[in-house]
């Protein structure tokens, strides 16, 4: 049975892997993930914020009181070697690259173009094959236009692409008012793959303390509907590979991925709560289900169900939206 | 460090100087922290923990023990077993020292301790230098040798070390605390060569072969009779005869080595000079510059720097003076009270004697000797006072004992000097920089120094200031440089530069009062060019034109805000200095600056480095020349630093010495033995809250949290009478008061503008939420300065509100918060989670409160001059408070429950007698009165007023006798307080013996988890995992559960508290403490700066801290045995939650993971565990309980036998 695929140029041996997630902070873990039969590793991410903010005020947070009292020049010692967040990170990709055979793909998540997209180089330098950028922003001020978002993640991607020469992978959100606009303009300014979607963190509020509480849920199944959509759409369009993420947690689910267009797919809550071996029943189960159907390799269900090729387009587009009103009615 | 073979110019302080020869010539390294020797361990950790090696390419062992005597126990027991051992310490450190020293010199112990030479406590701590430590050593045997200067400090910590090695006679190198040891200064380091060929093989071998080892066993240390011990102990003295001799050699060998040529007394000055004085220490390098001065205007004067102290070297000390000597001053920087005189002028007057007695006296005619004290606890001591020394030998008839650098008017010794004296070399440029502790100035101007001293032939020195409070800290740095060593041990007077960094330091103090005529004045100020001479006081405008100062300004804090900088100004004003000075070139300067701030942060982070370099860039463009105007424009003048309305003493004394003018005090100023009234932070306005908070009366509930959880007791709640409302200031606010139990009175919640640190913990205690603006809390930050007429005037209103009815008030959090804080406006850190706690404690008891304090934060922030927190109430009662030492704080408050013991029991024995003249019934009623409520204590006042009354009109001596004890029959409360150093370290063998004694005594605990106030040592309460210096990779251990400890003496009231997470838990505990019949300890848990985190969040990471199980609640109450219960009582949750999110919000756990990912990740595994294992351990304890007929049968057993 061929599961093979080829993302952001590299050949792998099948198309499941963990998406960006905290399972690649623990290398016990990494490995587990590989045994399980991952294709590749996606790391979670280096913010922005991290390499920027956090150093800052780690910083801060140090010096802030050292030099202002006789008897206490400083509160903290000062070992010869200290390293911040994004060095940290850096060193975890090595780690990682150096405890698996397959392929690390690193993240990246910030929105604005500054000095932290040197970062990138060095986490090529580091180890990485592959980049994800996740372009992480939501457009809170009413002055900024659609264009001016497109804009800057047009830009964010064209600086890190200068800085490395590794595959870069885009994860984009939903919340685009041309997806498949931005994906192709994407894909002209270099992008390698196209990760579809980032899941926002969605604040929950607590009515009786009057708080916002940040909070991320799992994801399930019926997220993934979107995302078959988009692929859909996209495949066979951009030039770029496609990844899935969101809503995978099945070997149906990955098989729908692959029929609507994906090239991998990226596991993460699914994993979260059954583990790293639940990959290895995905795996199996998508094998026994292709066995079943006589299929002999992926290549040939890739994209089998995509806007291009599917025996029924309308039903990715408006026409769905209304047979499904229609139908809920009933 | 330097490599192997190069010596290397470098810029670093006397401690660094000491600790760089000392680490790489030892093996062991044994301390305890104590300021001012704490950077001298430190940096042998740091070296450590980075695997440098000593110059035999081992790294050092460096450990922190739990006392100086332990450190002292250590480094004889690691010498005696064959390791070059080194240790640090200081003042009471040192002392605590001595019993070791005495054996480790009985035993003739190759061994060299450096010691940054510091006051001892006495009628008062102070941290600062002088003699009278080193001075009391000089019976134990060891050598004394004194350096004066950074260079000597480096120099003769190795001299030191060779000598010891050569003569077997223990070396105790000193140094003067601050004005040496934290000086800043350009030296020439030594390479690793250079100390090799001072510490040959042999004599390594030599050391080794004395050791013990079963391979070849020895005895020592044994006991002896009176046959053998006098002869055995003379039997050493060749070697204390022969160490002069092999030091001579050994600084003579160092002279050929580096050219750095030293004597065991070295003179300098005329070849037949008249007046010579004697001293050693840094104060010589200043006599020794002023005798250059002198000589110039061609007096024949000189000065003899003492370098070996002990064993003191007649014949060379003779041999050193010019014959033509006909007066000589001895300077001692000690005081030895009753003595005929100090020390070293004692030792003077004997080799004088005995050189003439012999017949090597060389002198034309037998000079006068005449004493003088000078230079205690760091007092200044300046060419000025050098003159007036000269001047008084050649006085007709010199005073034989003297002081001088202050005025005593009371018994007159002091000499007068012309304060106005300047004798400083036109071509050493001199700088002084204002700052805040927070804003990086000293920093900076650290390193400036290196930039001066390394990059330019200039020599370059260094000097700060630093404040006495922890809150709103203000900074002078003191700059010199010049083309030659710097020898000026005193601070800079007449600057050709003054910087001041903050504003607001215009208002308080006299800053261009350090400018010289002509100087550059350097201000940040928020103001434009054009607007800033309008701001400043008419005071300051006259010294701007009367001095013709050049004056430059810059807004600063908002370059420091467009980089992205937050409140770092000190990159942007050392910016500033290069360009306006001329030190370097402008271009050259900024391209030194980056460099620095790239080497300092660039391992750390760019984003660091980035900010900084945009912020130097953006600098020269917001730099203004200002256009003075021809004349003072300004109508007001400066604030007073006191209120006028305080009582005289304060105006006197305090006030002066809190407008830094406290050297101008005379002696007669003085209380004799150190007793100092309380209550007087009220009187000093520090008005440091750039932002204060800000009451909305509509939506306030009431529940007083933000007046429990202030650490300066500036926001205070009170209920009163509404007629009392006709006299209120216009913006005065005021509500109906909710309450059950009375009604129809007001309610105010009122913010002290001037006192508040702007901390903003009240704000996040805040449970209100404006329902359709819930970012709208019922208290809010605004900015201070347009508030603070009105709310000063609103505040004085509200105190003059009548106070509470003590009796009245149901002591619950909300009620205890109506009673009135007897600790107020302590300088403590802003969001000091300590202080919150010893204001509960005044709260609920403090008005027949007996304080005994361990020293550390809480005695500085409790009883630095010049203002101190602790006050009273209306009626003149409130805490009476004192610290004896930092060892001995469970012991000395003891003391206090003993005495009042004995004092109540004696009263009450008197009553007794005299029952039938003060009356049958109120002799019962006050012998049998039951003190247990606020209720009952204003009763039996009452009933001892009533008897005084019946006493007065006795004649008995009885009478007399009860008259002054009768207050003994009121039950007095005992609380001993002190933070973790004291408890689980050096005073936890005390502490332990209190618990075990069953008195009434309370022992308060704020835990900080580390060394908080000599900054941030590990103590046996840092929890796994936490940096902390001595613990630089993570603390491997875990933290010490002392609550447990205590818990099993099964006799003493344990709790565990944290104000943040359960307020009602904390006020509980410290109710039944202060009611449990015995000994009582609340281990409070205390949010440090230590712990590297905004202390805004403190309350938020106090919850954390319970939730997670991180500080479980408990309280251990003996008493519930009795109703068959378990004594211990878990009063939080099992843990919930990942501990890793408690710990990660702060520093001291957040830099493992930057430092050892895996180790960090080890550690987080361990600390999770120890969470665990301890609340199913408390848990377990808490469901066994002993069932009533067992307690009952337990009982009936005692009875039985």
């Amino acid at each position: 049975m061929d599961l093979s695929t080829t993302y952001l140029g590299l050949n792998l041996q099948n198309p499941l892997m963990p998406g960006a997630s905290p399972m690649a902070h623990d290398l016990d873990t990494v490995k587990r993930l590989e045994d399980a039969g991952a294709a590749a590793i996606v790391m979670h991410s280096l913010f922005e914020e991290q390499i920027s903010q956090e150093q800052f005020a780690s910083i801060h947070h140090i010096e802030a009181h050292a030099e202002s009292f006789a008897e206490a020049l400083s509160y903290f010692p000062r070992p010869g070697e200290f390293v911040l967040g994004p060095e940290q990170y850096l060193e975890q990709v090595a780690r990682i690259k150096a405890a698996v055979s397959v392929p690390v793909i690193a993240s990246l998540n910030g929105a604005t173009v500054g000095g932290w997209v040197e970062y990138a180089r060095r986490i090529q330098q580091a180890g990485a094959d592959a980049l994800e950028l996740n372009v992480y922003f939501l457009a809170t001020d009413p002055q900024e236009t659609g264009g001016a978002v497109e804009r800057r993640t047009l830009d964010v991607l064209r600086s890190v692409k200068q800085a490395v020469t590794i595959p870069v992978a885009v994860k984009l959100s939903p919340f685009y008012s041309s997806v498949a606009n931005l994906a192709a303009e994407l894909t002209e300014a270099g992008a390698d793959g196209l990760v579809l979607f980032n899941r926002f963190y969605q604040p929950e509020i607590d009515i009786e303390d009057l708080e916002v509480v940040p909070r991320l849920e799992l994801s399930t199944s019926s997220e993934l509907l979107l995302r078959l959509r988009w692929l859909a759409v996209l495949f066979g369009r951009a030039r770029a590979s496609l990844a899935v993420t969101g809503g995978v947690h099945s070997a149906t689910d990955a098989i729908k991925a692959i029929m609507a267009g994906a090239d991998a797919v990226q596991m993460v809550s699914a994993l979260l709560v059954r583990g790293p071996q639940h990959l290895r029943t995905v795996r199996a189960e998508i094998e026994s289900w292709m066995e079943a159907h006589e299929y002999e390799s992926l290549h040939q269900m890739r994209g089998s169900m995509s806007l291009t090729r599917c025996p029924d387009p309308k039903a990715f587009e408006r026409g769905n939206y209304v047979r499904v009103l229609q139908g809920w009615r009933a | 460090m330097s490599d192997s073979t190069q010596r290397r110019i470098v810029t670093v302080d006397g401690n660094e100087a000491a600790a760089s020869a000392a680490y790489r010539a030892n093996e062991v390294v044994a301390i305890y922290p104590i300021t001012p020797s704490s950077p001298m361990g430190e940096f042998s950790d740091e070296w450590s923990a980075q695997g440098k090696p000593n110059v035999w390419g081992g790294v050092p062992l460096v450990v922190e023990m739990q006392s100086e005597g332990g450190a002292a126990g250590a480094v004889h027991g690691s010498l005696q077993a064959g390791a070059l051992t080194t240790t640090f310490t200081a003042s009471q450190g040192l002392l605590l020292m001595i019993p070791n020293m005495y054996k480790i010199a009985g035993e003739l112990t190759a061994f060299a301790m450096h010691v940054s030479a510091r006051t001892l406590a006495t009628h008062g701590l102070s941290i600062f230098g002088d003699h009278s430590d080193v001075m009391a050593c000089r019976q134990t045997g060891f050598a004394l040798l004194a350096s004066n200067s950074v260079q000597e400090v480096h120099d003769f910590a190795l001299i030191a070390q060779a000598a010891t090695l050569r003569s077997r006679v223990p070396f105790l190198h000193f140094f003067d605390g601050f004005r040496t040891s934290h000086e800043v200064a350009k030296i020439e380091q030594l390479s690793d060569d250079d100390l090799r060929a001072m510490l040959p093989a042999d004599l390594i071998e030599a050391h080794r072969s004395r050791a013990m080892t079963p391979d070849r066993p020895v005895l020592r240390g044994t006991a002896q009779n009176p046959d053998a011990f006098f002869q055995a102990r003379e039997a050493a003295n060749e070697f204390y005869t022969a160490c002069p001799g092999v030091v001579a050699e050994t600084m003579d060998r160092f002279g050929e080595l580096t050219g750095r040529h030293y004597h065991l007394f070295d003179y300098v000055g005329h070849p037949d000079a008249e007046r010579v004085v004697v001293l050693m220490g840094s104060g010589a390098e200043t006599v020794h510059e002023t005798v250059e001065w002198l000589l110039a205007r061609g007096e024949k004067v000189g000065v003899l720097k003492v370098r070996l102290y002990r064993p003191f070297s007649v014949g060379d000390f003779v041999a050193a003076l010019p014959a033509s000597v006909t007066a000589i001053a001895v300077l001692d920087r000690t005081k030895e009270p009753g003595a005929p005189g100090e020390p070293l002028y004692m030792d003077v007057i004997a080799a004088l004697r005995e050189a003439q007695d012999k017949g090597f006296a060389r002198f034309t005619t037998p000079p006068t000797v005449i004493g003088g004290r000078y230079g205690l606890a760091s007092k200044e001591f300046t060419p000025a006072m050098v003159c007036a020394v000269f001047g008084e030998m050649a006085a007709a008839s010199p005073k034989p004992r003297f002081t001088v650098g202050i005025t005593d008017d009371v018994t007159g010794l002091s000499l007068p000097f012309d304060r106005d004296l300047d004798t400083e070399p036109d071509d050493v440029s001199r700088a002084v920089f204002f700052g805040l502790g927070a804003d990086g100035t000293v920093g900076a101007n650290k390193n400036s120094i290196k930039i001066i001293g390394e990059e330019t032939p200039n020599f370059a020195q260094g000097y700060f200031v630093y404040d006495s409070k922890k809150s709103g800290a203000m900074t002078i740095s003191h700059l010199r440089f010049g083309p030659r060593p710097i020898q000026s041990a005193y601070l800079v007077k007449r600057a050709s530069f003054v910087a001041c960094h903050q504003f607001v330091l215009m208002e308080k103090y006299d800053v261009l009062g350090y400018a010289a005529p002509g100087a550059v004045f350097l201000l940040n100020a928020p103001y434009g060019p054009e607007e800033v001479w309008d701001h400043l006081a008419r005071e300051v405008q006259e010294q701007i034109l009367e001095k013709r100062l050049t004056f430059y300004t810059i807004d600063a804090v908002e370059v420091a805000r467009k980089t992205g900088m937050g409140g770092r100004i000190n990159a942007i004003m050392q910016t500033c200095f290069f360009a306006i000075s001329g030190v370097l070139s402008r271009d050259e300067a900024i391209e030194k600056i980056k460099e620095s701030i790239e080497k300092t942060y660039g391992r750390k982070g760019d984003e660091v480095v980035r900010r900084n370099w945009q912020a130097v860039d953006e600098t020269l463009a917001n730099l203004h020349q200002v256009k003075v105007p021809e004349s003072v424009t300004a109508a007001k003048s400066l604030p007073p630093t006191i209120s006028a309305a305080a009582p005289e003493f304060v105006q006197r004394v305090i006030g002066v010495m809190a407008a830094n003018n406290g050297d101008l005090l005379p002696v007669s100023a003085f209380p004799v033995d150190g007793t100092w009234p309380v209550g007087t932070t009220q009187w000093e306005k520090r008005n440091i809250a750039l932002e204060i908070p800000v009451w909305d009366a509509e939506i306030c509930i009431q529940c007083n949290k933000c007046v429990l959880v202030c650490p300066h007791a500036t926001i205070r709640a009170k209920y009163y009478d509404p007629e009392l409302l006709k006299d209120a200031p216009p913006t005065f606010q005021s509500t109906s008061f909710r309450s059950q139990e009375v009604k129809g009175f007001k309610y105010t919640l009122q913010v002290a503008p001037e006192d508040c640190t702007g901390c903003s913990v009240c704000v996040m205690v805040c449970p209100v939420k404006d329902k359709t603006n819930p970012k709208h809390k019922a208290i809010n930050m605004a900015p201070q300065i347009p508030l603070r007429e009105s709310e000063r005037e609103n505040w004085a209103f509200f105190l003059s509100l009548p106070e509470p009815d003590r009796t009245r008030i149901k002591l619950d959090v909300k009620g205890s918060q109506f009673l009135t804080p007897l600790f107020e406006y302590s300088g403590a850190c802003a969001g000091c989670g300590e202080t919150p706690y010893v204001k509960l404690l005044t709260q609920l008891f403090g008005d027949r409160l007996l304080i005994s304090n361990a020293t550390g934060c809480s005695s500085i922030y409790g009883g630095n001059l010049p203002t101190t927190p602790y006050t009273t109430n209306r009626d003149g009662r409130g805490p009476t408070w004192s610290n004896s030492l930092f060892e001995d704080n469970a012991e000395f408050g003891f003391g206090f429950r003993l005495a009042l013991d004995s004092l109540s029991e004696q009263a009450e024995d008197l009553v007794r007698t005299l029952a039938q003249q003060v009356g049958p019934d109120l002799a019962d009623a006050i012998l049998k009165s039951d003190q247990s409520s606020e209720e009952a204590i204003a009763a039996q006042r009452g009933r001892v007023a009533l008897m005084r009354g019946k006493l007065a009109g006795l004649s008995t001596p009885a009478a007399r006798r009860l008259e002054v004890i009768a207050d003994y029959l009121v039950r007095k409360s005992v609380w001993v307080v002190g933070g973790d150093g004291w408890a689980y370290d050096i005073g936890y063998g005390g502490l332990d013996h209190v618990l075990s004694m069953g008195r009434k005594v309370n022992i308060l605990v704020l835990d900080t988890e580390v060394y908080s106030n000599t900054g941030g040592q590990q103590s046996k309460a840092t929890p796994r995992g936490a940096v902390a210096k001595f613990a630089s990779a993570g603390k491997s251990m875990a933290k010490k559960d002392l609550a447990m400890m205590a818990m099993t003496y099964g006799s003493v009231y344990v709790a565990r508290v944290a104000f943040g997470a359960k307020d009602t838990h904390t006020v509980t505990a410290f109710l039944e403490a202060e009611s449990y019949p015995g000994t009582s300890l609340i281990i409070a848990y205390s949010p440090c700066i230590a712990h590297g985190y905004d202390l805004a969040m403190g309350l938020e990471q106090q919850k954390l801290a319970v939730e997670t199980g991180y500080w479980p609640l408990i309280r251990y109450d003996p008493r519930r045995l009795e109703e068959g219960k378990s004594p211990l009582q878990l009063d939080s949750g099992p843990p919930k939650g990942d501990l890793a999110k408690f710990l990660y919000n702060e520093a001291r756990f957040r830099m493992v993971e930057g430092i050892d990912h895996a180790r960090a990740r080890d550690l987080l595994v361990a600390a999770r565990r120890d969470v665990q294992m301890r609340y199913r351990l408390y848990e377990l304890l808490a469901k066994s309980a002993l069932s009533t007929e067992a307690t009952a049968a337990a009982a009936g057993g005692d009875a039985a036998e």
